[in-house]
């Protein structure tokens, strides 16, 4: 009976789960001294204006187009949604910075740099989708500027930046649901390794 | 909301863009600025001190 139990799947991830991340691994009381530095703010000012992204952004899907470009209430909620990825890219770029000169992939850390560097790349594809969808004289400026160098590519053949509702489909759907995935594994991967320790850190801890 | 508009109006963006054009470097003057911030948000989170630091008590 209790080996049935053992093997159950549901038992084994539980079982797996809790031991490599228990509760208060994943959601810890305090950090060690070094993190109260305001380098460490810029990875949660990201989520915090990647919120702000995706709820501006549900908003702009509930009401559509005609919407954002006449009415001033929709003008406020485009302004929002670009001013907070504006803001998303600043604070990430200097997370970037500041893990870049730490070199925090050290000790085991290589997957938490790598979804970092990825989600970069897909925050970019993101917002040049959000710029093809705009409906616009500047949509139509940067999609007609964009088709040659991406056609050459070969990429042109699936991703066909003049055709606007495949634009906006990878926009408010596939590159968000990717980008949520990669930040939401990449904090993951921050709480199960713990903040990388300093350089001169001589206690081994990074190993 | 007046008062926005008046911000609003310090930064035409009526007539051409500003450029830097300085060997294969080519970026509007707008991108350059938010960089020039970029890096000066980046050196104040080095060395500006974070609040309540020195009463924390170290954690490991
Ligand atoms: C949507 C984008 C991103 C979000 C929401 C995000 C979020 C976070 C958060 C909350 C942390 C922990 C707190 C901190 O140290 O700041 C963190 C750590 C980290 N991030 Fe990011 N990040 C993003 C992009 C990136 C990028 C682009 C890179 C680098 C290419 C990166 C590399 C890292 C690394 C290596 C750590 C671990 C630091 C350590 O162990 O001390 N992240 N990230």
């Amino acid at each position: 009976m209790s080996t049935t139990i053992e093997r159950q799947w549901t038992t084994r991830l539980r079982k797996r789960a809790t031991g490599k991340l228990p509760p208060e691994k994943a959601l810890p009381d305090t950090q060690p001294a070094y993190v109260a530095s305001w380098i460490y703010v810029f990875g949660v000012a990201t989520i915090a204006s990647f919120v702000m992204v995706i709820l501006s952004g549900f908003i702009l899907a509930l009401k559509g187009p005609q919407w954002w470009h006449v009415s001033s209430i929709g003008h406020f909620i485009n302004s929002l949604h670009l001013w907070s990825v504006e803001i998303l890219f600043f604070s990430m770029v200097i997370h970037l910075w500041g893990k870049f000169f730490m070199a925090a992939w050290r000790g085991g850390r290589t997957m938490t740099w790598m979804t970092g560097v990825v989600t970069f790349l897909v925050s970019i594809a993101t917002a040049f989708t959000g710029y093809a969808s705009q409906t616009n004289f500047d949509s139509q400026w940067i999609t007609t500027q964009a088709k040659d160098g991406i056609n050459a590519t070969g990429a042109g053949s699936f991703f066909n930046v003049l055709n606007l509702g495949q634009m906006l489909m990878w926009h408010i759907v596939l590159l968000p649901l990717v980008a949520v995935l990669l930040t939401a594994v990449h904090v993951v991967l921050v709480r199960l390794k713990g903040v990388v320790p300093p350089f001169d850190d001589k206690t081994g801890a990074a190993k | 909301m007046a008062f926005l508009w008046s911000l609003a109006s310090l930064i035409s963006l009526e007539g051409k863009g500003h450029y830097i054009h300085w060997h294969f470097i080519y970026l509007s003057v707008a991108n350059f600025i938010v960089i020039l911030l970029m890096v000066l948000v980046f050196l104040a989170a080095l060395f500006v001190p974070f609040p309540g630091r020195a009463s924390r008590k170290e954690s490991k």
